[in-house]
């Protein structure tokens, strides 16, 4: 599925949060939203996925899709949105309770999605007992068990320590090499952005306007080699001249309320 | 080395922790109790003290005894309960109702809580009389008292509750598409369960003491009536014999909150 973002704004009372956004996200790429934080990108995603109404503009969807999907737009939370009173496998039986999918289809598809995030042996475990990531991990089964069209990741690995943020990243890459599901990933973290992205869209601060939407070129699997990496590190300056003075403004600004976290 | 040249003039540092934290000491409560009865017991047995005004342990729990055998015991304590039960049922029913609705919807919250900021500061006892004219001297006017009694905290501690249920969880819900009445159940309703208990504890006691003002009101029969006429006739043991019932009433009530919390509330 392709989704095309036309002339999209949107304002909290009297803060604007976003001014005229156009961007498309092409169908199996990994598209990174970048920028200062309280710069409305988790605003722009929420819209993205339908759980926010923007002022003005529309987000548009052409293709179908795929069979056996659930729910085509399927987000992941910073903060992981796990229903502590729940197991693993109940979390991740959640979304898939009131679609009233025979027994064994909904065993099938949950163990499926257990056995590849690493998940199948602390599926009676309760998120309590979970570090960070393996809590993140539940986050991401419960979105790919229906089969998401496009997952919509908001800050995903924020919340977690550095290197469990190293490990989340890599184990998330390797599921994403098989299945190339489309990716909107919302990140203030330049090397996440360079690590996972096809194209890396950058945010200026609030108001968020789009300030350029920049083509990595190179594949996922090859970044970590050598050859890589003077590409990668010019972009990285390129993008961070981008985004630097951005940033030390934004710092500067007083959050309102409404603004954060939404 | 080092040591070697510091030798003599070396000191410990100084611990400064310790404290502030509580271990379990479980034979303390026993010992403690076991030795105030045998100190009630000795100065009414002394003759310090007149066994009318402080009855001695052993004289409550003989009368206790002759209760029990007499029969008298069990009517006593199944009216009572049957009361309790009863009112405690409603007023919780009709509670968690009213409390969901001004949890959820915008209208019923701003009708509710200038209604229920009203209304649950009267000691609901003051209400009898009039409960009385409108349904009878019989059990309905007690059973309502105590519903009454129950039904505003049992609001308060609901609406709280789905106040406290996080935002973001009801959001994760429609973001699957969750139909509402899914999310009501499977988000909102455990979500806001650990504040409905904290009701539950409150109410179960407030019930207990509404049901021993009506039954002293107006009862032939329940541990509040024996209470009373106990009183009225100076049978101080029997007396205490009733407040021993209405002890272990509590206690038992506390203990099977507790293990609901501990079954429902497994997952924190």
């Amino acid at each position: 599925m392709e989704l095309l973002v036309e002339g999209v704004s949107h304002r909290y009372g009297d803060i604007a949060a976003l001014e005229n956004i156009n961007l498309m996200v092409r169908e199996g790429e990994i598209l990174a939203l970048i920028g200062p934080s309280g710069c409305g990108k988790s605003t722009l995603l929420g819209i993205v996925g339908g759980i926010l109404k923007p002022t003005s503009g529309r987000v548009l969807v052409s293709g179908e899709p795929p069979t056996g999907s659930l729910n085509p737009f399927t987000y992941v939370f910073q903060d992981f949105a796990l229903l502590p009173w729940r197991t693993v496998e109940g979390n991740v039986a959640l979304p898939l309770e009131h679609h009233g999918l025979p027994e064994s289809e909904r065993r099938a598809r949950i163990a499926d999605v257990l056995a590849r995030t690493g998940l199948t042996e602390f599926r009676n475990a309760f998120p309590k007992q979970l570090s960070g990531g393996m809590r993140q991990r539940v986050g991401i089964a419960r979105a790919l068990v229906v089969r998401p069209a496009m997952l919509l990741m908001d800050e995903p690995l924020s919340a977690l320590d550095a290197q469990t943020r190293e490990l989340l990243m890599e184990d998330f890459l390797a599921l994403w090499l098989k299945e190339r599901i489309t990716v909107v990933y919302v990140t203030h973290n330049l090397d996440e952005a360079l690590r996972l992205a096809d194209r890396v869209a950058i945010l200026s601060r609030r108001p968020g306007r789009l300030r350029d939407v920049v083509t990595v070129g190179v594949a996922q699997a090859e970044r970590t080699q050598p050859a890589a990496q003077m590409r990668l590190a010019a972009l990285h300056d390129q993008l961070w001249r981008l985004i630097k003075a951005e940033a030390q403004v934004a710092e500067r600004e007083v959050i309102e309320d409404g603004i954060a976290g939404t | 080395m080092a040591s070697q040249a510091l030798e003599g003039r070396l000191r410990e540092v100084p611990f400064r922790g310790g404290g502030f934290v509580l271990v379990r000491r479980r034979g303390a409560a026993v010992i403690f109790f076991a030795g105030l009865i045998a100190v009630w017991e000795l100065a009414v047995r002394s003759g310090s003290v007149s066994p009318l005004f402080l009855p001695a342990p052993t004289s409550v729990v003989h009368a206790l005894y002759d209760l029990a055998v007499s029969g008298a015991l069990w009517r006593h304590i199944s009216d009572s309960l049957f009361r309790l039960v009863f009112g405690w049922t409603l007023g919780t029913a009709a509670g968690l109702v009213a409390g969901f609705a001004m949890g959820i919807w915008s209208i019923p919250r701003a009708i509710g809580v200038p209604f229920v900021s009203a209304l649950f500061p009267i000691p609901k006892i003051a209400l009898l009389p009039l409960l009385i004219l409108w349904f009878g001297i019989g059990e309905a006017s007690k059973v309502a008292t105590i519903a009454l009694g129950v039904f505003f905290p049992t609001t308060i501690a609901t609406y709280s509750g789905i106040d406290g249920v996080p935002r973001n969880l009801i959001r994760m819900g429609q973001s699957f598409d969750l139909p509402w009445h899914v999310i009501l159940k499977n988000i909102v309703l455990p979500g806001a369960m650990p504040g409905i208990l904290a009701g539950f504890r409150i109410t179960a006691s407030i019930a207990l003491i509404l049901l021993v003002a009506a039954e002293m009101i107006g009862a032939q029969y329940g541990i509040g009536a024996f209470i009373l006429s106990a009183g009225n006739l100076m049978q101080t043991d029997q007396l205490l014999a009733g407040v021993v019932l209405l002890s272990v009433l509590g206690l038992v009530i506390g203990a099977g909150l507790s293990r609901l919390e501990r079954w429902l509330l497994r997952w924190r």
